[in-house]
């Protein structure tokens, strides 16, 4: 008599368990996590406790201590968030109005977003080089307007904080353009149409309909885009002056670690970085939790 | 309420590539009037209705209200309201915030954009769904928001794309008899999009029967009931048995036709002659079955409730459909009348 509600008790567990979503087909899962563990969760909470193990000896927090009193350190926060955050605004903002171009069907559509996506491709060092041919200090630009008289000396657009501005906005755009885009396709068009026949001029229907429904996707591109740009260091080195205006963060953690060989000093400024793009992040996600999020009625 | 008299379309044409959706539509609507634009699907009924809204331009063609060309104003300034087939609800705005979008974006007072749309969800029934959003709706009260929304600003014209055909049988007649109500009660000016014939003759006072771009027929619904102008027309308006027959016997537009080796009479409509290969028409209701008459045996019986739906099939492979309240069934042998007058004769 035992035996009975053993058994009828043990599919109905397997069952609850289906419910949930929890079968067989969850071992799939497995590479991806193993994955993820190994490449990021190890290497992060390796760095976290080495952070908090200074070469030099000191509490704890001497390495943040030592960070956050030398004023040549501090900076390259701000230094890092001056330059990402208006990169990563721009480069949103701007995809916007071409993005909303670009929605509908219409000849060579294909060819101009392909020519809008070419700069992803082409890696931070071709754009430096390209940078620097085009708007250095004997690039093209600089030529043309002296040529012209428009200008006495050249214009400084490298090699200081525009240049890493500009080499952002290259790299960067066609990420929040093909996310824009994806995200504004996916917003059914009749509601715009229902917006006009209701009263609202072309400007009203962008403002009261389509942007309420992009803002959420505005937000998660901005946030791609932005964590793009605060891990700079290319183009901070190669067409910004790594020594001062463009000193950004990653390149401090990267002396530390392979001018001073302090790992534990690089770790502690990698955490530091990690910390302020989790801030950004947050103020953006809670931003973004008060708006609609919900169906905006296309295929999307 | 920006009331005309009367809104005249002169030859209103739309092209798609090298295809016409719509080919010179004429059509003068009257204030108050409630006409159906009908016929199947690529007819060319949404193009008009979106051309009418100004979602669409024309290519050839013009639309006059009153003595105002209005084919070249976009939506906006058109004034008209809309009801479309997906309701394109406003998913982050809230029933009542949809409803009062109209209202806010012509600047009205905000007592009177309140006051307005608590009566409009009032005369929908939603009132205890008023700040819930779209997407917490059933199909028929996103149907109701639909159209709150769109007769709210008591527009001078209200267009209707397919409104029902998203909804269950069931609801769907409920709603038939609340959107003529509506247009009765707000003294409103419809035209509605639909590929159902049923829905058409029972709400409208007019009827377009289009295809292809073109208008067939354009009648009251008893019109285009019994008097359909081509075959086309009457195999959209219910005549299941559309009959490829020559002409025996002419004698004005009385015709007599050899059905199944028994000669039929029917009324010819339009130009045939003695000899000619003509489309017989007929409704299956209007064939009976009887003691004598043309011989054929039933092959599928469908029990409809109170009627069934019978196919019979006759000695030369013609196959009629009868509807019947008699019991038979598959197999049993019948003699079928048509009745008088009902056998209609195109050319074909």
């Amino acid at each position: 008599m035992s035996a009975i509600p053993q058994q009828t008790s043990q599919p109905t567990w397997q069952h609850r368990l289906a419910e949930r979503g929890v079968d067989r087909r969850l071992w799939l899962l497995l590479p991806a996590t193993v994955f993820v563990l190994l490449l990021f969760v190890y290497p992060f909470l390796y760095g976290l406790s080495l952070s908090f193990q200074p070469a030099n000896g000191g509490g704890v927090l001497a390495n943040y201590d030592k960070f956050f009193g030398d004023a040549y350190q501090r900076d390259t926060v701000a230094t890092t968030l001056k330059i990402a955050l208006p990169a990563a605004l721009l480069n949103v903002l701007a995809a916007v109005p071409i993005a909303f171009r670009l929605r509908g069907r219409f000849r060579g559509k294909r060819l101009l977003t392909t020519i809008l996506v070419v700069p992803i491709t082409l890696g931070t060092v071709l754009t430096a080089q390209g940078l620097l041919n085009y708007l250095g200090p004997t690039g093209w630009l600089n030529r043309i307007l002296l040529s012209l008289h428009i200008v006495d000396d050249p214009i400084r657009l490298t090699n200081n904080y525009w240049g890493v501005f500009f080499s952002l906005v290259i790299t960067g755009f066609p990420f929040a353009f093909l996310l824009v885009l994806s995200y504004l396709s996916g917003i059914d068009p009749t509601l715009e149409r229902a917006a006009a026949t209701l009263g609202a001029s072309r400007a009203q229907r962008f403002r009261r309909i389509t942007l309420p429904l992009l803002a959420p996707g505005l937000a998660t591109t901005f946030l791609l885009t932005f964590v793009l740009a605060f891990s700079v260091f290319p183009s901070a080195v190669l067409v910004g002056n790594p020594a001062g205006s463009t000193r950004v963060i990653s390149l401090a953690a990267y002396q530390a670690a392979y001018e001073q060989y302090d790992y534990s000093y690089a770790s502690a400024i990698a955490m530091v970085m990690g910390a302020v793009e989790l801030v950004v992040v947050a103020i953006v996600l809670v931003w973004r939790s008060r708006l609609y999020t919900g169906s905006t009625g296309g295929k999307g | 309420m920006s009331g005309f008299d009367q809104l005249r379309l002169d030859g209103v044409s739309r092209r798609f590539g090298t295809a016409d959706a719509l080919a010179g539509l004429d059509l003068t609507i009257e204030r108050g009037e409630f006409i159906a634009l009908l016929g199947p699907s690529g007819c060319g009924k949404s193009t008009a209705l979106n051309c009418l809204a100004g979602l669409l331009p024309l290519t050839a063609g013009a639309i006059w209200q009153d003595d105002q060309r209005i084919d070249t104003l976009p939506p906006e300034k058109r004034g008209f309201g809309m009801v479309f087939q997906n309701y394109a609800l406003f998913p982050h705005l809230t029933v009542r915030d949809n409803i009062a979008f109209g209202l806010r974006m012509r600047h009205l007072p905000k007592d009177d954009v309140r006051r307005r749309t608590t009566e409009a969800i009032e005369m929908v029934q939603l009132t205890e769904h008023a700040s819930k959003l779209p997407g917490q709706l059933s199909g028929g009260q996103q149907q109701r928001v639909a159209i709150a929304r769109a007769t709210v600003l008591e527009p001078s014209l209200v267009l209707m794309d397919e409104p029902l055909s998203n909804l269950d049988a069931k609801l769907r007649l409920e709603m038939r008899t609340e959107i003529r109500r509506l247009h009765q009660s707000l003294g409103l000016t419809t035209v509605y999009v639909t590929h159902d014939q049923e829905e058409a003759l029972s709400m409208a006072d007019r009827l377009v029967v289009m295809r292809q771009g073109k208008v067939q027929q354009l009648g009251t619904p008893e019109e285009v009931h019994t008097k359909p102008s081509t075959w086309h027309v009457a195999d959209f308006m219910g005549y299941r048995n559309l009959l490829p027959l020559k002409i025996s016997q002419l004698n004005g537009d009385q015709v007599t036709v050899d059905l199944g080796g028994t000669p039929v009479r029917g009324s010819a409509q339009g130009a045939v002659g003695l000899g000619d290969d003509v489309i017989a028409a007929v409704r299956p209701e209007d064939i009976k079955l009887s003691d004598e008459g043309v011989k054929g045996l039933v092959e599928v019986v469908e029990y409809q409730g109170r009627e069934r739906a019978v196919e019979v099939v006759l000695d030369d492979e013609v196959r009629l459909h009868v509807r019947t309240e008699q019991r038979v069934d598959a197999g049993e042998q019948v003699a079928l009348t048509v009745t008088p007058g009902r056998l209609l004769v195109y050319p074909s």
